[in-house]
C-alpha cells in the first residue's frame, strides 16, 4: 500500500465522507490504515462521551477490493462485538464482552468497514436525550451544554463531531432520526426486517431495526446497501428486494408529498423555529417539481400511547434476562429471589425500571386486553392510516423531532414530556416503514430534522428524495465539527 | 355419606427425538457433561434470538395426526414470563392460545390440545457447599434447556389410576410407534401431570382440582393419583375443603406435599413471542405428516380384529408394538390361523419372556409358526409344544427338529395304537373309572395322566377322552 | 391509576425493589403515562386485528441440522460464579418468602 500522495486529500482526512473515503482508496490516494489511524486518534480524543471503547490497535488493512474499502465504522454499544464490551448503556451489563458478533456488524467488516469503535447510548436504547446512559450523558457538539438526542446519541455525536466516518444505530421509536436530526446528519430507519437483528441487544423486539447514521445521503445509502439481507438467525429478517442504488437524482418531479396535519399542524406542539424551517423545505421541494399537499393519518396522534405500551411490554420480557446468573452484574443477598431483586434493582438505571415496571403492569393479569391487546389494535389502523396515505401520496413528511437539542437536564424530571420527543417518529416504528431524516437548517442556531417517510421497501425512493432535498438545502454541518 | 368419583386430566410432556434443539441448533444428547451442549441462544445470551426448528414441527403434526387433533392453519408462540435459574431468558417460549393441534381422541380419553414448547435447564442441588455465605447452592446445566416438548393436554375424562396408567400406556406406545420420543419416564423424555378433583358419583359438576407433579415412572403415576384421591376424599368426608394448589408426590414416603405454597400467584403474562413469526401449516408440511404416519395402535387393533384375533390379543399385540410386530412376522410365514398364533405369543410367549423384547430372543417369528402349525395338525400335543417353546428359548432351533431329537410327537396310529393304552390306563384306575361313569368327569384327569406318562405326553387328550366315553359307554 | 400496592405487586412481578421513596414516584409517574396511555381506551377498535409482526412472513423454520456448541469454557465465561462446570445460583428451594 502506498502513503497517500495526498492529490486532492484536505489535510484532515476525517473531512472526507465514508462514500469519498472509499473513492480514495480505491484510486489509491488514501491508505485505509492511515485513515483507521486518523479515526482511531479522533475517537480516542472524543470530548463528548460518545465512546464507550474505541479500538486500541490498528487493524490490518483489509484486503482490497472490498466494496468499503476499510473505512472504519461507529458502532453502538448495544451491537454485540465478540470480545468486546457490548453492555447497551447498562451497568447490569458493565465490561461484559459477548463470544460472538451482531449479523449487521459482520456483515460490514464483511464488507470492509472494520469497528472503531462502540458508542454511548441510552441504558437499553430507552430514552431521547443520551442522559439514561450508566457511563454518563453525551454532549452534543453543536453546543456541549445540550444532548444529543437518543438513544443512538453517540452514535449521532461522533458522526457529527467527525470522530466517526459513520456509525451504526438503532431505531425503536425515533432511536436513529431523533438524534440525527438533533446532531445535524442524516439518520435512517429502514422497513422492520430488512436488516437483522441477531447480536443486537434487544429494547422491543417487535419495532428494533438498525439503521446508518451518516454525514450525507449518499453513505446512508452505500452503508444500508451492506446492511440490509436476509439472515437464518433472525426468523424476522426478510430479503431486500433488489439493491440498494447510491441515489443521484436532483429533481422531485411528479412527487407527491403528502403533509400530515395529525403530525405537522401548528396544534401538535412543534416548536415554531422547527416548523419554519420545515415549511421552508416543502417550498424547496415545490421548486423542485414535487406537489405537496395535506394528508391525515388519523391514529397518527394515539401512536405515542400504543408504543408506550408496547415497547415497554417487550422490553419487560427481553430485559428478564439480566438475572445475574449467566453474565453481567450480581449482588449476592442471600437466597434466589434476594440475588434477582438486588441485582436488578442496582443493575438497571431509574428510566429502565420504570419501562420495566410499566411493561410489567401492562401484561399483567386483567389489564392485558385495555393495553397489551388494544395497542397491538392501534398499530394495525396506524399501519392501515399509511397505507391509506401511500395509495395517493408518494411519501409522508414531517418534522423528525418536536424541538431543536435541549438542555441538558431540562426534561429529566418530567418522563411524560421526555417520551414527547418520539411524537413524529413512532408512528413510522409502528408501521415498520422506511423513515429518514436529513438536516434541515438551524434554528436557534441548532439543526432540525425534515423527515420523509415511505411504504415498506421503497428505501431506494426515500433515498432518492432525501438526496435531492438535501442538495436543494444544502445543509453546512461544520458547526458540529468545531472542536474546541 | 355418598361415593366419590375422581375426574382426571392428564398434562404430559414429551421430549422430541429431534437431532438439535427446539430453537438453536445444539445437539441432543442425554449425559453429556454439564454445559457442553450450549451456544448464546440457548444461555439466552443478550442479542440472541430463536429459530424454531422444521422437524418438531414436524413431530407436532404427527402427534396431532395421531390424536386426532385438528392442525391449525396457522399457529403461533407465545411468551410465558417468570423468573427460575433454569429458565434463561426469564421467559419460557411456549404455544398458548393459538396452539399447533387442537381437539382429538386416543382411545376412550378425549385430548384437549397439543402445543410445542421449550424444556428448562437442569438444576442440580448443589447443598450447603459452604462456598457463598455458607447457604444453600444448586448449578445449573443448560444442556437440557431448549429441547423441543410436544405438551399433550387431555381432556378430564379420567376416572381412576389405573385407567390413567392404562391410558398413558397407550400414548406411549402411539408415541414410540411414531417415533418422535424415546418416552422414557425415567430419563425424563416422558413426563406425566395429573389435574385431580372428585366429587359424588351421579353429580356433574366439576370439583375444585389439584395439579399432582413429578410422577415419572407409571407405578408411581398410579401411587400418587391414588394417593391424591385418597387425601382428597379425607378431606372431603371430614367436612373441609380441596386448596387448589400444584402437588408433589414423593414416591419413597407416598407423600404428598404442596408444592409451591412460598410462591406469589402465578401472573405468566402471556404475550405473542416478537422473535419468531407464525407457523403456517402448508400442504406440503401436512403431506410429509401424513406420509411419515405408520399404522397407529388403534388402528391396528382394528386390523388384528378383521384376522381374527381375539378383542383381548389385539389390544395386547396392538399396544405392544414389539409383540405386535413380532405376531405379524410369524403369521407372514404362513400355514398358521391368526387366532392360535396369536395365543401362543401373548400367553405362552409372553410368559416366557416377560417385559423383553421377543424379537430379541432365540424364539425366531418363524420358529413360533411352526410350533403352531405342528400343533395345529395335531403332530405335537399342547403340553409338548410347550416343552417345545422351553427349548427354543433356551436356546433356539428348529422345533421339527426338536420334536424329533427328543420323540415329542404325537402317537401315530390312530385309535390301533391309543385303545389298548386307555383300556390298561381304565383298568389301573378302577375308582376313577368308576367315578366317570358316576357322573363326574372330573375324574378323568388320572385317566389321562395314566396315559400322558405312559406315550411320554405324545397322546392327544381330546382323543384319549372320547376313546375313554366310548368304552365307558356315556 | 396505579397505587402504591399495585407498584409493589408489579416490582414483585419484575423482580426489582423500590425503596418507599421510590414507591411514591413510581406511582405518580406511572399514574401519569398511563393516563395518556388510556385515551386509546376511547378508540372504537371492534374487529380490528392485532398486529404482532408488521411484515407479513410465517415458518421461517431451521433444519434439523447440528451447529457446534460453545466451548464450556467459553458458556461459563461471564458468569459470576461457577462451580463444577455449571452456574452456581442460591437454592431455589432455600428461598425465603420473597414478600
Ligand atoms: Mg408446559
Ligand atoms: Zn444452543
Amino acid at each position: 500500500m502506498t502513503p497517500a500522495d495526498g492529490r486532492n486529500m484536505p489535510s484532515d482526512v476525517t473531512l472526507l465522507t465514508a462514500a469519498a473515503a472509499v473513492g480514495a482508496i480505491e484510486r489509491g490516494e488514501l491508505s485505509a490504515a492511515e485513515l483507521f489511524e486518523a479515526y482511531r486518534g479522533a475517537a480516542a480524543g472524543d470530548e463528548l462521551n460518545a465512546y464507550l471503547w474505541v479500538a486500541e490497535d490498528a487493524h490490518d488493512p483489509p484486503p482490497p477490493g472490498l466494496p468499503l474499502a476499510g473505512v472504519p465504522l461507529a458502532v453502538k454499544d448495544l451491537f454485540c462485538t465478540e470480545g468486546v464490551p457490548s453492555q447497551a448503556g447498562s451497568k447490569i451489563l458493565e465490561g461484559y464482552r459477548p463470544p460472538y458478533t451482531a449479523s449487521v456488524v459482520a456483515r460490514l467488516a464483511a464488507a470492509g468497514a472494520p469497528l472503531l469503535g462502540k458508542t454511548n447510548q441510552d441504558e437499553f436504547a430507552m430514552g431521547s436525550s443520551n442522559e439514561n446512559s450508566a457511563f454518563g450523558p453525551v454532549l452534543n457538539p453543536w453546543d456541549r451544554t445540550r444532548v444529543p438526542g437518543g438513544s443512538s446519541g453517540g452514535s449521532a455525536a461522533a458522526v457529527a463531531a467527525g470522530s466517526a466516518p459513520w456509525a451504526l444505530g438503532t431505531d425503536t421509536g425515533g432511536s436513529i432520526r431523533q438524534p440525527a436530526a438533533l446532531c445535524g446528519i442524516v439518520g435512517l430507519k429502514p422497513t422492520y426486517g430488512t436488516v437483522s437483528r441477531y447480536g443486537m441487544i434487544a429494547f422491543a423486539s417487535s419495532l428494533d431495526q438498525a439503521g446508518p447514521l451518516t454525514r450525507d445521503v449518499t453513505d446512508a445509502a452505500l452503508l444500508l446497501r451492506h446492511m440490509v439481507g436476509q439472515d437464518d438467525r433472525d426468523a424476522t429478517s426478510i430479503g431486500f428486494p433488489g439493491a440498494i442504488a447510491l441515489p443521484s437524482s436532483d429533481s422531485l418531479k411528479g412527487i407527491r408529498l403528502g403533509v400530515p396535519e395529525e403530525l405537522s399542524g401548528s396544534g401538535v406542539g412543534i416548536d415554531a423555529g422547527v416548523l419554519d424551517a420545515f415549511h421552508a423545505t416543502l417550498k424547496l421541494a415545490e421548486s423542485l417539481g414535487a406537489t405537496i399537499e395535506t394528508c391525515h393519518l388519523p391514529h397518527a396522534p394515539h401512536a405515542l400511547s400504543a408504543y408506550y405500551v408496547l415497547a415497554p411490554a417487550e422490553a419487560s420480557s427481553n430485559l428478564a434476562r439480566y438475572d445475574g446468573v449467566r453474565y453481567g452484574k450480581r449482588v449476592e443477598n442471600g437466597g434466589l429471589v434476594g440475588m434477582y431483586t438486588k441485582t436488578r434493582s442496582q443493575g438497571f438505571g431509574a428510566e429502565v425500571k420504570r419501562r420495566i415496571m410499566l411493561g410489567t403492569y401492562s401484561l399483567s393479569s386483567g389489564y392485558y386486553d385495555a393495553y397489551y391487546g388494544r395497542a397491538q389494535r392501534v398499530r394495525t389502523k396506524i399501519a392501515e392510516d399509511f397505507h391509506s396515505a401511500f395509495a395517493a401520496f408518494d411519501f409522508v413528511v414531517t418534522p423528525t423531532s418536536p424541538s431543536v437539542a435541549f438542555e441538558l437536564g431540562a426534561k429529566t424530571a418530567d418522563p411524560l414530556s421526555m417520551y414527547l420527543n418520539d411524537y413524529c417518529t413512532v408512528p413510522m416504528s409502528l408501521a415498520g416503514i422506511p423513515a429518514i431524516s436529513i438536516p434541515n437548517g438551524l434554528s436557534e442556531g441548532l439543526p432540525t430534522g425534515f423527515q420523509l417517510c415511505g411504504p415498506a421497501f421503497s428505501e431506494n425512493r426515500v433515498l432518492e428524495a432525501a438526496f435531492a432535498l438535501e442538495q436543494a438545502i444544502g445543509f453546512d454541518g461544520s458547526g458540529g465539527r468545531s472542536r474546541s | 355419606m355418598s361415593e366419590f368419583e375422581p375426574v382426571i386430566g392428564l398434562e404430559i410432556h414429551v421430549q422430541l427425538s429431534t437431532r438439535t434443539k427446539m430453537f438453536c441448533g445444539c445437539a441432543l444428547a442425554f449425559g453429556e457433561p454439564p454445559n457442553t451442549l450450549t451456544c448464546p441462544t440457548c444461555l439466552g445470551l443478550p442479542g440472541t434470538l430463536p429459530r424454531a426448528n422444521a422437524q418438531a414441527i414436524h413431530f407436532g403434526l404427527m402427534i396431532g395426526l395421531a390424536l386426532g387433533s385438528d392442525l391449525a392453519p396457522r399457529s403461533i408462540f407465545h411468551r410465558k414470563n417468570y423468573f427460575y435459574p433454569d429458565l434463561p431468558k426469564g421467559y419460557q417460549i411456549s404455544q398458548y392460545d393459538e396452539p399447533l393441534c387442537r381437539g382429538g381422541q386416543l382411545s376412550e380419553v378425549r385430548i384437549h390440545r397439543v402445543h410445542l414448547e421449550e424444556d428448562a435447564a437442569k438444576l442440580i442441588h448443589a447443598g450447603a457447599s459452604g462456598r457463598i455465605h455458607g447457604s444453600d447452592h444448586s448449578i445449573v446445566d443448560f444442556n437440557r434447556g431448549g429441547t423441543p416438548l410436544a405438551e399433550i393436554v387431555t381432556e378430564p375424562d379420567v376416572r381412576s389410576a389405573a385407567q390413567a396408567r392404562e391410558w398413558l400406556t397407550l400414548l406411549r406406545t402411539t408415541l414410540r410407534r411414531l417415533g418422535v420420543s424415546d418416552v422414557n419416564m425415567e430419563e425424563g423424555s416422558l413426563r406425566c401431570d395429573a389435574n385431580i378433583s372428585i366429587r359424588p358419583v351421579g353429580t356433574h359438576e366439576l370439583g375444585t382440582k389439584t395439579e399432582l407433579k413429578n410422577m415419572n415412572s407409571f407405578r408411581y403415576l398410579e401411587r400418587g393419583v391414588n394417593a391424591e384421591i385418597a387425601r382428597q376424599e379425607a378431606i372431603l368426608r371430614a367436612g373441609g375443603q380441596v386448596v387448589q394448589e400444584t402437588l408433589h408426590f414423593d414416591p419413597q414416603t407416598e407423600q404428598i406435599t404442596s408444592l409451591r405454597s412460598k410462591e406469589e400467584a402465578h401472573d405468566y403474562r402471556y404475550f405473542p413471542e416478537p422473535d419468531l413469526v407464525p407457523v403456517a401449516t402448508s400442504d406440503a408440511m401436512l403431506e410429509a405428516a401424513r406420509a411419515a404416519m405408520p399404522e397407529l395402535p388403534a388402528a391396528r387393533e382394528e386390523r388384528l380384529r378383521a384376522l381374527g384375533v381375539s378383542a383381548a390379543s389385539a389390544r395386547q399385540l396392538a399396544w405392544r408394538t414389539e409383540l405386535g410386530d413380532y405376531f405379524e412376522v410369524a403369521l407372514a410365514v404362513g400355514g398358521v390361523e391368526a387366532q392360535p398364533l396369536a395365543n401362543w405369543v401373548c400367553n405362552e410367549l409372553v410368559a416366557r419372556v416377560g417385559e423383553d423384547d421377543p424379537n430379541a430372543s432365540d424364539v425366531t417369528p418363524a420358529a413360533l409358526a411352526e410350533l403352531v402349525a405342528l400343533v395345529g395338525s395335531k403332530a405335537v400335543t399342547v403340553g409338548n409344544a410347550k416343552l417345545v417353546l422351553d427349548r427354543l428359548v433356551a436356546g433356539g432351533g428348529d422345533p421339527a427338529q426338536i420334536v424329533e431329537a427328543e420323540g415329542l410327537g404325537a402317537m401315530a396310529g390312530g385309535d390301533d395304537a391309543l385303545e389298548p393304552i386307555v383300556a390298561a390306563a381304565l383298568a389301573a384306575n378302577a375308582d376313577a373309572a368308576e367315578k366317570i361313569r358316576g357322573g363326574n368327569m372330573k375324574a378323568i384327569g388320572a385317566i389321562i395322566g395314566h396315559v400322558m406318562r405312559e406315550t411320554k405326553g405324545r397322546a392327544d387328550g381330546a382323543e384319549v377322552t372320547r376313546i375313554v366315553r366310548q368304552k365307558l359307554g356315556l | 391509576m396505579i397505587d402504591r400496592e399495585q407498584v409493589l405487586h408489579v416490582a414483585r412481578l419484575a423482580r426489582l425493589e423500590l425503596t418507599e421513596a421510590e414507591v411514591a414516584k413510581m406511582s405518580e409517574e406511572l399514574s401519569a403515562v398511563l393516563g395518556h396511555i388510556e385515551k386509546i381506551g376511547e378508540l372504537d377498535l371492534d374487529g380490528v386485528p392485532p398486529t404482532t409482526h408488521v411484515v407479513e412472513v410465517s415458518n421461517a423454520l431451521r433444519p434439523d441440522e447440528v451447529q457446534p456448541s460453545l466451548p464450556r469454557e467459553i458458556a461459563l465465561a461471564s458468569a459470576p460464579a461457577i462451580a463444577d462446570g455449571g452456574f452456581l445460583v442460591p437454592s431455589p428451594q432455600a428461598d425465603a418468602d420473597p414478600s
